[in-house]
């Protein structure tokens, strides 16, 4: 990963006519926001649908322009540049293959637009076919190919004219579950071998922790929060956030003191959890504590030394083949989702001993539970 | 009583849903029967009549020979074949022309005004097409309405020869039958995928090259299809050209229909029937032959 910025988004807005096109009735599809993404990194925008990532990557492509704010490609300021001349290419969600032009015509249509010489034409198409493992397919029609086969081929018509910047706007969301966890890793893969930057828009959260290096996570037109994978599914800084990517566990609950980074919550006015924080909390304060389901562990005697342990009734028991599901009832109002996966592969007493109505202790690090204040 | 009844129908039913064929002709028969009656009978008639002879009296003489088609070699029926070709190829491009950029702005207009675009265009069509072709001979004549307010603010001295000749015509004709080329390009357009032309300019194509290398490619069955609903009754055109196009401005439509009530040279008028149909079909073959190749 370079160390120039190759896209830099700053305190972009962008507004749009709402529906009954009144003065007034605007909608804000993005809200001031701002992003610097680097050379060469894999950037994704991970949002609910309507959240205004699609609009950021249409701003940045050039389809669409910011109502105040500046997008600044390598350090030039975009302004009103058409599409066509900006070293940015894209990948539509429905690939939006030409269908009147043969696979090779496809791919070559950005270099024929630039005026490359024939040859070179040629060569780079055969080259960029070879690169998505779909040479020979060069004379069919896009609809004589199947959904993964087009994607590949949207692909290579954009990366053929080696482009600055890469932008994918849910490129994946068409294909079927495995075809498109296979599609991940050549991808990833891909963006390794070109050393382009790729700005990937998806509502995948899985999606977004496999492939990229930093995630932007959006919502209502606003950025939450930016970091890499880890920071993001470990570290949330919000409950949005926290909920959005994978499962979490909320409990509610007042701060009762702090040390450093460590803060004792008491949830329902009598679990004393602690958990850790990146800010000072006063006393009293409402908050939640996030903790991921896979986290908990359920142990038949409380754990003793940096954990949280409480005593509990299984309410629910959920085989889901890697893992087994458990909700378990700490108090009257606060129950656990927890995560166990499964290492053993026959129901054997200890499983047998953790059945519905079953009493168990739970434990978890400190470490493992973040306090979100909002 | 009531349970034969349905097991009957249920039967009946049964068969229907058994043979394909037999419903395929159940569904057909109406519509085939009015065409032999009406179309492919009469049609016969033309044909055979055109290798006829008319008699002294105009009556039909039963002695086979291809006289008829032998005629059309003379230079005046030749002349008259090519303006006729000459005026109906005018009119479908200034159909096209004048159509297709309308088609293009009424198809990309938001949804809830399309119909109503529609409509308007439609409406001056509901009126009879011998009124509005009356209509524009009010307009085109030396005393009409243009002639008369060119003079009158002075521009010109003598009336310009707007009427009786084939301009009067082509105006007829591209004013008759430009909705056929409007409505087909206009539902090709409606249909296209607009994310192509996003495609298209994200890969360096400028609003001009992608409407050359992406819209109109894809429109194009639209402006075949439209170009086909022009072209035809253009070339079969009579009333048009017997109103606007005056006495030297004679189409096919005109010769056929002369010789039917005036001249009631039956074998003759079928000959050229027939050569306008067979004229007509090659044309469109050699068109959608054409157009096909471009997609």
């Amino acid at each position: 990963m370079g160390e120039s910025i190759a896209v830099e988004v700053r305190s972009v807005t962008k507004r749009f006519p709402g529906p009954g096109s009144r003065p007034g009735s605007e909608v804000v599809a993005v809200d001031n926001v701002t992003l610097q993404i680097l050379d060469g990194e894999f950037f994704s925008l991970l949002g609910p649908s309507g959240c205004g990532k699609t609009t950021t990557l249409r701003m940045i492509a050039g389809f669409e322009h910011p109502t105040s704010g500046e997008i600044y490609i390598h350090g030039k300021p975009m302004g009103l540049t058409p599409p066509y001349q900006r070293n940015t290419n894209m990948v539509f969600q429905n690939y939006a293959l030409f269908p009147h032009m043969t696979v090779a015509r496809n791919v070559a249509f950005g270099l024929e637009m630039r005026k490359v010489p024939k040859e070179e034409i040629e060569r780079r198409v055969q080259e960029a076919l070879a690169m998505v493992r779909l040479d020979g397919f060069g004379s069919r029609r896009p609809n004589q190919l199947s959904g993964g086969q087009q994607q590949r081929i949207a692909l290579a018509r954009a990366l053929v004219n080696r482009p600055e910047v890469l932008l994918l706007d849910e490129p994946l969301g068409a294909l079927d579950l495995k075809l498109r966890k296979e599609m991940q890793l050549e991808l990833k893969t891909l963006q390794r071998e070109v050393g382009i930057t790729f700005i990937y828009v998806t509502h995948d959260q899985e999606e977004a922790l496999t492939m990229s290096d930093r995630i932007a996570v959006m919502h209502q037109g606003r950025i939450l929060q930016v970091g890499t994978p880890t920071e993001i599914y470990e570290r949330p800084s919000c409950r949005f956030v926290a909920d959005f990517i994978g499962e979490t566990n909320f409990l509610e609950g007042t701060v009762q003191e702090q040390e450093e980074s460590r803060v004792t919550v008491l949830v329902d006015g009598l679990l004393p959890v602690i958990a850790e924080t990146d800010h000072r909390l006063p006393r009293g304060a409402r908050v939640s504590v996030a903790v991921r389901p896979e986290k908990i562990r359920l142990v038949p005697e409380p754990v003793p030394g940096e954990h949280n342990t409480f005593e509990g009734r299984v309410e629910q028991v959920v085989y889901v083949g890697t893992a087994t599901l458990f909700r378990v009832r700490l108090s009257p109002n606060v129950s656990l989702a927890i995560r166990e996966q499964n290492i053993i592969s026959t129901p054997d007493s200890r499983a047998y001993s953790w059945g519905v109505g079953g009493q168990v202790h739970v434990a978890w690090l400190y470490d493992a539970g973040r306090v979100l204040t909002d | 009583m009531i349970s034969e009844q349905v097991a009957r129908k249920t039967s009946l039913w049964e068969l229907l849903r058994r043979r394909p064929g037999l419903q395929a002709l159940v569904l057909l028969l109406p519509s085939l029967f009015w065409l032999i009656v009406f179309f492919a009978f009469p049609l016969l008639i033309v044909l055979v009549y055109s290798f006829l002879r008319r008699g002294p009296y105009g009556q039909i003489v039963w002695d086979f020979n291809l006289e008829n088609y032998g005629r059309f070699l003379d230079p005046l029926y030749l002349k008259i074949f090519l303006r006729s070709f000459k005026i109906a190829t005018l009119t479908t491009v200034f159909c096209f022309l004048f159509g297709y950029p309308m088609a293009y702005w009424m198809a990309t207009r938001p949804r809830r005004w399309r119909n109503a675009l529609l409509l308007l265009l439609m409406i001056p069509f509901w009126t009879n097409f011998l009124v509005r072709t009356y209509a524009w001979i009010l307009i085109l004549r030396d005393t009409g309405l243009i002639n008369n307010v060119l003079m009158s603010v002075g521009l010109i001295r003598q009336p310009l020869p707007l009427f009786g000749n084939d301009f009067a015509i082509i105006v007829g004709l591209v004013y008759g039958w430009f909705p056929d080329m409007v409505l087909p390009c206009y539902a090709a357009i409606e249909r296209l995928d607009f994310s192509l032309v996003e495609a298209a300019q994200d890969l360096y194509a400028n609003e001009l090259r992608a409407f050359a290398r992406i819209i109109f490619p894809l429109s194009l069955p639209g402006v075949i299809a439209g170009s086909i609903l022009v072209f035809i009754p253009s070339l079969g055109a009579y009333v048009t050209p017997d109103l606007l196009g005056g006495a030297k401005s004679v189409m096919i439509g005109n010769i056929i229909q002369n010789q039917f009530l005036t001249v009631r040279d039956y074998p003759f008028g079928s000959a050229i029937s027939f050569a306008l149909m067979t004229l007509m079909l090659i044309a469109a073959l050699v068109y959608f032959r054409v157009g096909g190749r471009t997609l």
